[in-house]
């Protein structure tokens, strides 16, 4: 198929545009997918052109109606979401539209398995800030309990983690 | 450290040193990664965002390297100091926009920057002069790894460092490297160039990056392919392709010196009549001009100036640079003049 632009090259980029609830279906070029991007870009970046690469907006037949309405647990985004603004709400949603973004995944990378590094899954800060939280919690209890002795101690141990996290003290 | 003391600080990335700096401008590493169980940037609440953002600093802060480093609140910024930071390389166009929960580290000598709640929680950067990808690689993933030993990052045993947009998937990685290339553009072959480039996973774009246009041949390529392909597969493929087309552009130098010098000695020597009298200059125009002066240094037309110098000069003529330098918002009249007067004084004019 040849680019609608400029009709000289393999159209690859294949665009599904809604402007006033009328569909427009192009079918470009690499350079011309490029040169409407940056003529659009202030609402459409060049990672937007991966909407071309599913079935976009509600307009067209035969799309949305494939993928049901689920929710990811994690940030209640639907694929359809995704679908509207190209970017996913949290780690969760691959697990929970594993198969519509291998899919996906595969038509931008050729590929739907990573090969590469592996982090190390540190907490250190994560830690710090979880322990502050429940520290202060213990204190306020044993504040209640008149053990004051104890509660100075924690008292110390609060003050440190301030320190270490940067909490300017209340 | 302030914003205002980057101003005058010549970037690491400008020395015009490295392997092949008479071709390659500079190159870039980014990574992109997000927080474990917290929602990415586009989801969360301006009070999420806040949070991740002081977590991210604070293991940033853990870490050696950034212990005299610039921790810089993106919405203490005017918009001068935003374009200011996007002429310097250190944050994206989309990192000037929105920028109430956004932040910005740099470390003392600006090769490593972190843009914080772009468009993930985290873009590490790496940016180094001349021809030096896998250098530039090697301190990013020293970084990376120090930084998960305190956070951990959003990642699937299937689909790798997990981030907002697909494009990024997998390794998280962008390299790119800014390519200068005057001869082949004369010689008419960089439509080719383009053509070839997206067959082979790669993607060429502007001066700045992501929906920006090409300046005074200036070209940058990055990998496309995110996913399925190891870093260092990816920066191999990357270096090979690069290495042939700055072969490329050396040959075809070689030949225009061959058979047609003078049309090289007039454009460059025009180019830097033009800059060294002009009384008035706008930014398109210094850089198309500076392009064919820094091909006169690279081939010896030109004696006295460095690439590093023109390098400078490029960076430190465009707007917020100058506006930056003379400590107050400018006009474009009064710009056009303040750089044709940086450049003549910097490039020994009248």
């Amino acid at each position: 198929m040849k680019c609608d632009l400029c009709g000289k090259n393999d159209a690859t980029v294949h665009l599904t545009e809604v402007v006033n609830d009328k569909v427009t279906k192009l079918h470009l070029c690499e350079r011309c997918a490029k040169d409407k991007s940056e003529e659009m870009h202030s609402h459409f970046g060049l990672s937007d052109l991966l909407s071309g690469l599913m079935d976009f907006g509600p307009a067209i037949e035969n799309s949305a109606e494939a993928i049901p309405l689920v929710k990811c647990a994690g940030c209640g985004m639907t694929y359809q979401d995704f679908q509207k603004t190209g970017r996913l709400g949290c780690g969760k949603c691959y697990e929970t539209f594993e198969k519509n973004l291998g899919e996906l995944l595969r038509k931008i990378h050729g590929a739907d398995r990573h090969i590469g590094k592996m982090p190390f899954k540190g907490e250190s800060v994560l830690k710090d800030q979880e322990d502050l939280k429940r520290l202060k919690n213990d204190l306020a209890k044993l504040i209640r309990e008149e053990e004051f002795e104890k509660a100075v101690l924690l008292r110390d141990r609060i003050k440190e983690l301030e320190t270490k996290l940067e909490v300017k003290p209340e | 450290m302030s914003i205002d003391a980057l101003v005058s600080k010549k970037s690491e990335w400008l020395k015009g040193e490295g392997s092949k700096a008479n071709v390659v401008m500079s190159s870039r590493v980014r990574l992109a990664r997000n927080i474990e169980g917290q929602l990415f940037y586009d989801r969360a609440s301006d009070e999420q965002r806040d949070g991740t953002r002081r977590t991210v600093s604070l293991a940033v802060k853990r870490l050696e390297r950034f212990s005299n480093a610039f921790f810089l609140d993106m919405r203490d910024t005017s918009d001068v100091d935003r374009k200011f930071l996007l002429e310097r390389h250190l944050i994206s166009k989309e990192h000037m926009q929105d920028v109430q929960t956004k932040g910005l580290v740099v470390d003392e000598n600006e090769v490593v920057s972190l843009m914080l709640n772009e468009e993930d929680h985290i873009r590490l950067q790496v940016l180094r002069s001349g021809f030096s990808v896998m250098e530039a690689w090697s301190l990013a993933d020293a970084i990376d790894t120090e930084l998960s030993h305190h956070l951990p990052f959003d990642y699937s045993r299937k689909f790798g460092y997990l981030t907002s947009c697909p494009t990024n998937t997998g390794t998280g990685l962008r390299a790119s490297v800014m390519l200068h290339l005057p001869a082949m553009v004369m010689a008419s072959q960089v439509e080719s160039l383009y053509e070839a480039i997206s067959k082979l996973g790669l993607t060429m774009r502007g001066f700045y990056g992501e929906g920006t246009e090409a300046l005074g041949d200036f070209f940058q390529i990055s990998n496309q392919v995110a996913l399925g392909s190891s870093e260092m597969d990816i920066l191999d493929n990357l270096e090979r392709i690069v290495q042939k087309i700055i072969a490329s552009e050396e040959s075809t130098r070689e030949e225009f010196l061959k058979k047609k010098k003078e049309e090289f000695e007039d454009r460059v020597f025009r180019s830097f009549g033009t800059l060294k009298s002009a009384r008035i200059i706008t930014s398109g125009e210094a850089i198309k001009l500076l392009s064919a002066v820094r091909l006169g240094v690279e081939l010896g037309f030109i004696k006295g100036i460095s690439t590093a110098e023109v390098n400078e000069v490029l960076i430190f003529s465009q707007s917020a640079h100058l506006q930056k330098l003379s400590g107050q918002e400018l006009g474009r009249y009064e710009r056009d003049v303040k750089r044709a007067d940086l450049i003549r004084k910097k490039l020994g004019g009248e």
